[in-house]
Order: structure tokens, then sequence, then C-alpha cells
């Protein structure tokens, strides 16, 4: 009986390891982490989820910035760290979060209704609210190498988001 | 003679943290205002955790309303009109106040008036001191930077603005770095006082625009750290603060001095949370006094978000006819034109 349970749980850990695929890009500077944010537009679906994490100056606005110009957003994407939401209408309406402030307090603030207005829904320091993301997303982490050198390691959850990774990269 | 009736505005905030109600009466004279800050409601928490939750406005705003008449001994017959702020903000919080203020004036049928954020923060002045027109306005704050440029009463030509971060975020991200606790603007602004310059920053978006940028300086700040980090040296965190604090307030009055010449502009209006800020503030001050600009910046009460801005604005937009109809909803983001 212990037997077959150790070999269960073994077993399930390999599966676990298939399905944490995780991919890493270096970008020299703004202008290539704006490329890549631009790809992923290009393969843009409605409720697309973008959790995006890492320091303070790390790109995260940036990576923002290229998906709305991407998007046809004429307007000037700045940080939603005050406002915690800015609303943009594109081809698509671009939903752009930052929780920092809520400090993991979600409760009555709206969020997770943002998952399924059909836009795009990107953001920033979704680490601290990972209670309530959907399972399916993009999880994207941005380290600082040194002062414009940037790397990005992109982990889809679900397959819709596995193949979106596929394409784009 | 034509003598001019008294007008109240019943003026309604909601549009991030606080929950406010105020009472003006034509447009400059405060009767009663109320604040509910859900910091205050929080600190219970032993926390400084900013709920925003539109919940904890749903549950303040009746209780800010009575509050307020009951200070004001009126009633709602006495009122002309009521003023909303309708953006930009947290678009659940900003419903609240949206909501409040279109059910009250369908019940007693008064007109409703759609007031932007940002013209409350510069009619916030006009609390203090009648505006004299035309002026340039610098509203600086958490979640804002703009320069307005005002030919007259409620003629509103944004001029320039962040293209990223707002300068009163800058300070709280640059304090985080600096390991101090959020939002540590108004601590960066006092140890920049204990400090000097030594630190070798960039002057922000120094271009021909009236366009700010506050990304660069804190990405500088940031390598800045990491860099000393790796060598071992320990970083002066007052003369750090001092560096940053000079560069930020360089560009500010450059860019606004130069913008004041160029419109021929001889007022000058400072508003939002950041103009509590010292080291603005003084640079300020000075260089208005060499060019012989009037200068007014608002007490730090009058700076934060509150009604009564909301009320002086809504009374200008009523003299105008400015008003919205019941069809009126919240914006996230709006640019005030």
């Amino acid at each position: 009986m212990i037997n077959k349970y150790c070999n269960n749980t073994f077993f399930f850990a390999i599966i676990i390891v298939v399905i944490m695929m995780e991919y890493k890009i270096t970008t020299r500077n703004e202008m290539e982490t704006i490329e890549i944010a631009q790809n992923f537009e290009s393969e843009k679906f409605p409720n697309m989820i973008i959790c995006l994490n890492g320091e303070l100056g790390s790109g995260k606005t940036i990576f923002t910035k290229g998906i709305a110009q991407a998007l046809g957003i004429n307007e000037t994407i700045t940080s939603p760290t005050f406002t915690i939401i800015k609303e943009y209408n594109g081809e698509l309406p671009l939903y752009h979060m930052d929780v920092y402030r809520l400090d993991g307090n979600t409760d009555g603030v709206g969020i997770e209704e943002y998952f399924t207005k059909g836009g795009v829904v990107i953001i920033e320091w979704a680490d601290t609210i990972k209670d309530i993301l959907p399972s399916e997303r993009l999880d994207i982490k941005f380290k600082i190498v040194d002062e414009n050198k940037r790397v990005l390691v992109l982990v889809p959850h679900g397959k819709i988001y596995e193949d979106l990774c596929e394409a784009v990269l | 003679m034509i003598v001019m009736k008294d007008k109240y505005i019943l003026a309604i905030e909601s549009s991030c943290d606080e929950t406010s109600a105020s009472i003006i009466k034509n447009g400059h004279e405060e009767i009663a205002t109320v604040v509910l800050s859900q910091m205050d409601t929080h600190a219970a928490y032993g926390g400084v955790v900013p709920e925003i939750a539109s919940r904890m406005h749903i549950e303040n705003i009746t209780m800010v309303l009575e509050e307020t008449f009951r200070k004001s001994n009126m009633s709602m017959d006495d009122i002309d009109a009521i003023a909303v702020t309708y953006g930009p903000g947290l678009i659940g919080s900003l419903l609240i106040g949206v909501e409040a203020a279109k059910t009250l004036a369908y019940i007693y049928n008064k007109p409703l008036i759609p007031v932007h954020h940002i013209a409350g923060h510069i009619y916030a002045n006009n609390l203090e001191k009648e505006m004299t027109f035309p002026l340039m306005a610098l509203v600086i704050s958490g979640g804002h930077t703009e320069l307005i440029y005002m030919k007259e009463n409620y003629n509103f030509k944004r001029i320039g603005g962040t293209l990223d971060d707002a300068v009163g975020e800058a300070y709280d991200k640059v304090a985080r770095v600096l390991g101090l606790s959020y939002p540590g603007g108004p601590l960066v602004d006092k140890l920049a006082f204990e400090g000097e310059d030594t630190y070798d920053l960039p002057l922000p978006l120094d271009d021909a625009s009236y366009n700010f940028s506050f990304s660069g300086i804190k990405s500088a700040v940031i390598n800045l750290c990491h860099n000393e980090e790796q060598r071992g040296k320990k970083i002066n965190l007052a003369n750090l603060a001092c560096s940053f604090q000079n560069r930020v307030v360089k560009i500010l009055t450059k860019k606004t001095m130069r913008a004041l010449s160029e419109y021929n502009v001889k007022n000058l209006i400072i508003a939002g949370g950041v103009a509590a800020n010292k080291g603005i503030r003084n640079e300020f001050i000075k260089l208005c006094e060499e060019s012989a600009i009037n200068l007014t910046i608002p007490s730090i009460n009058r700076c934060t978000d509150n009604a009564a801005m909301i009320g002086a604005a809504g009374y200008y937009a009523y003299e105008l006819n400015h008003f919205g109809d019941l069809n009126l909803n919240a914006k996230a983001t709006d640019e005030l034109n």
C-alpha cells in the first residue's frame, strides 16, 4: 500500500516537471523588450492574462507599453501604481493593473471581474495576489542583469498559453 | 440692482482612497467638508495598507453625506446642484460617488455636474485666494503630473504631462529602493535636506516638450544602488535623496518656468499632494519671486483629495452650464481638456 502511494507520487512529480514549461529570453535594451511584447500582442485573444513580476525598474511597464502600442492605443501608458487599474481602448480593451499597493488585500476591489471582460489584462506585481489569479495565464518574471539587459522568464499555465509561447518564441 | 443669489454646491469625491463630501458656497467658501480616509478605517488593523475597496466607499458614503449636512446645518433643499468626480481614478471607487450623486440629483431634481479630478485639484486654490487668469497650473501628486494652461475660468488646455510615472510615485518608488517605508515620498524630501548633491544622476527628459518622465531617474537610482552594493560600498541615503530631489526639482521648475514665459502667463498655481514637498515648494517660491510671477500653493490640507475642491470647480462648471445627465458614467482614464 505504501509502495503504491510512493509510486504515484513519483509519477505525479514527473508530470509536474513536464507541465511547468519555462522559456528564457534575454533582451539587451528597452526596444527589445517592447518587440517581445508586440509579438505577444499579434497572437492576442480576448481575456488574455499576462502577469508580470520583477523588481522596480525591471521593465514591467515598458513591456505593457509595447503591448499597448501594438493594440493601436494612442494614449500614453502611464504607471497604474496609484489608481491600481487603468483602462484603455484599442483593438481589444487593455486593462493595466499594478496591485502592489493592495498588499494582497483584493477584497471588493473587483480585480476578478476584469478576467472575463474580453480584454487583454496585464497585472504588475501579480505574485502578491496569487490566490485570485486564474489558473490559466502567462507569468513573466523580469530579472535585471545590468543597466539595460534583462532576462525574461516566461511560464505559461494552461494549453492556450503554452501554444501562445510556442507561436511567439 | 441685481442681487446675485448665493449658490450652494454639494460635492462628492471618491476617486481613490478617500470618501469625501462637501458643501461649497459660490465656488470659494467652504461651508462643511467631511473626508473619511480608508486608511483611518484600517489603522485599527495596525497597517497603513490603503484599502481601496469600493465596498468601503459604499459603507462610507451615506455616513459622509449625513455628517456633511449635519455639520453645515443645511438640507438638500438649500442645495443648487450636485457636483461629482467622474474620473480619472479607480473605476469601482468612482462609481460609488457617481451613483450617489445621480441618485440624489434624480430624487431631489437637482442639476448634476461632472467634474474632472484634476480640475478639482486646480480649483482647490480658489478656496484660499481667487484665481487670476490666464494661469498655468502644475498638478503634481501620487497619480498625476500635469501642466495645464487656463486662459479663463473652466477652460483647460493640457500642455504636458508624465509619460510614465507621476512625480509622487517616483518619490515613493525611490523610497522603496532606499528601504524607506511606503509611501516614502515625504521621507525622501526630508532626507534630501540632510544631504548633499553628490551622486551623478541624469536630468529626466530635458527636451523641448512640456512632458515629464520619471521612470529613467528611478532606474538610474536603482542601478546606482546595485553598482555600489556590488562594489561593497554603502549608499549615503541623504546624499542620494538630495541628488534625486535636485534633479526632479530642476526639471519641474525648468519646464514650468519656460511654459510661463512661452504662454506669457504671470500666474502659477501648484496643486496636488506633492505640492507639500518642501524642496519643490522652496525652489518655485524663489524662482517666481525672481521672475515676478504670482505663485499660489494651497495649504497642505487642500492639496490632498477631498470634495471641497470638487465643489469649487463644480460651481464654475455650473455657471457655464456644464451639466451631466443621469447617463453619466465613471471613467477610469480621461485627459482634462
